[in-house]
């Protein structure tokens, strides 16, 4: 390092813009789009596994066998076919969130109280509409907390995806960092990387409470119901 | 399936079996420097989650800093450690560590703090101190949720210590990274199926530590 400061913050002025800029929005595309296909695989996955449960234990260990294989492994191999397009990265890192997405779409449609089900059977509700108007609702919390851990995984992973040229904020960490002996660029590429994680992250808790108003006061009420029971009958007594 | 037909044609080569850069060595460098992290790793989170879970201090702030720390780049760290102190072990360690140690102090803290305070409180009506209630009973009830963060960060660390072979270290990415280089895709196969079944070898030894080291009473309890 030659005794030169951690952090230029000249540098940062005169790349802010480009690289830093592009990189972070490229970054942001590298893992929404994985999200978004890990997604579109484990909840049909999920549900399947869900209604048939010998299903399940397979694709479980599929799933984490498929966690188990290097990234940087999955990256070269994809390379002869995909090229240096964005795919390379995406395909890798929508197969590893499975690991994460499918045990807990499983455990949240699990999850749901026989009586919902039941009720809505009651009202007439076939299995589909059930499924996504009553079974799927219920299970979100569930599901939304996968996501968040399978975000922040991916948000962090997509950098090793700059070994291929395609990774968003890695490749500042790489090309401009690394191969230049030069700090700043890295300092700034983790920093950048770890406030996106945690922006995403607070967006999908945002998300999950508008979507989901019924959880946002029921924990209290459950928590209170007991009590007040408690203290009726001890009154009674 | 010509790319399964190359990737056994490799693994059968005799060349492949023996030697400094044979697939035994690889795979010995690569369980050391893996068994190495994680130890480490599991000096560090262990005790911190037993501490602040038994004490329910300071809980909060671990569980803050493991969150960053799941949230680093691991390669950011690793290529930041290296210009820092030059190629070798400890940018691989610093890497591998800041990966481990997050699931281990988690599961360690929620361990900890989810013991029954009816168990916790008839540990201490026998009399027990506050540090034999931590290891006589916390630690054993918890137990089966810290070898579940142990067995994660045990395989996302043999998984990503392929990278090692990216700073100059051995280990089996050394075959990942050398077949790219050498344009042999059944290389970086081979290297990547080693890893997967190393990763396999890890999930089936921490089955057998549940066996053998979890309370019979607390095995069907959930957490895995």
């Amino acid at each position: 390092m030659n005794g030169a400061p951690l952090i230029d913050w000249d540098w940062i002025t005169r790349n802010l813009d480009d690289p830093i800029g592009t990189r972070l929005l490229e970054h942001l595309y590298l893992s929404f789009a994985p999200l978004l296909l890990g997604l579109l695989l484990a909840l049909p996955l999920g549900i399947a596994c869900a209604r048939w449960r010998p299903l399940y234990p397979p694709v479980f260990t599929g799933v984490n066998v498929l966690y188990a294989i290097p990234s940087i492994a999955l990256f070269f191999l994809l390379l002869p076919y995909t090229g240096f397009s964005a795919w390379t990265a995406i395909i890798p890192l929508g197969l590893y969130t499975l690991a994460i997405l499918v045990p807990n779409v499983v455990s949240g449609l699990a999850q749901v109280p026989d009586h919902v089900r039941q009720a809505a059977v009651a009202m007439g509700f076939g299995p589909l509409r059930r499924l996504i108007q009553v079974e799927l609702p219920v299970a979100l919390p569930v599901i939304v907390a996968g996501l968040r851990i399978a975000a922040v995984a991916t948000i962090s992973m997509v950098s090793v995806a700059s070994l291929v040229g395609i990774g968003g904020l890695g490749q500042l960490i790489l090309t401009e960092g690394f191969r230049r002996q030069f700090p700043t660029p890295i300092v700034v590429g983790i920093v950048l990387s770890v406030a996106l994680a945690f922006v995403v992250d607070g967006l999908l808790v945002l998300a999950q409470r508008a979507l989901t108003p019924w959880t946002r006061d029921r924990d209290p009420v459950a928590r209170a119901r007991p009590r007040t029971v408690g203290a009726a009958k001890g009154g009674n007594a | 399936m010509n790319v399964l037909l190359w990737v056994t044609d490799w693994l059968s080569a005799p060349e492949q079996w023996s030697g400094t850069a044979g697939i035994p060595a690889r795979f010995a460098e690569h369980l050391g420097y893996s068994g190495l992290a994680l130890l480490l790793s599991a000096l560090i989170a262990v005790p911190i989650g037993l501490l602040t879970g038994h004490t329910g201090r300071g809980g909060f702030l671990a569980a803050s800093l493991a969150n960053v720390a799941r949230a680093l780049p691991t390669i950011g760290v690793l290529m930041l450690v290296v210009l820092a102190a030059g190629i070798g072990l400890v940018p691989v360690m610093a890497a591998l560590v800041a990966l481990a140690v997050p699931p281990i102090l988690v599961n360690t803290y929620e361990g900890v703090r989810g013991v029954d305070p009816q168990v916790r409180d008839a540990a201490r009506g026998m009399g027990m101190r506050g540090r034999e209630v931590l290891l006589r009973v916390e630690l054993p009830v918890a137990l089966p949720l810290i070898l579940v963060g142990l067995r994660t960060a045990a395989i996302q660390v043999v998984s990503t210590a392929t990278i090692a072979a990216y700073v100059g270290i051995g280990g089996l990415g050394r075959f990942i990274v050398d077949g790219q280089a050498r344009r042999q895709f059944e290389m970086v196969a081979g290297g990547a199926l080693l890893v997967v079944v190393m990763a396999l070898l890890v999930a089936a030894l921490f089955y057998l530590l549940r066996r053998f080291l979890v309370a019979p009473g607390l095995r069907r309890s959930p957490g895995s």
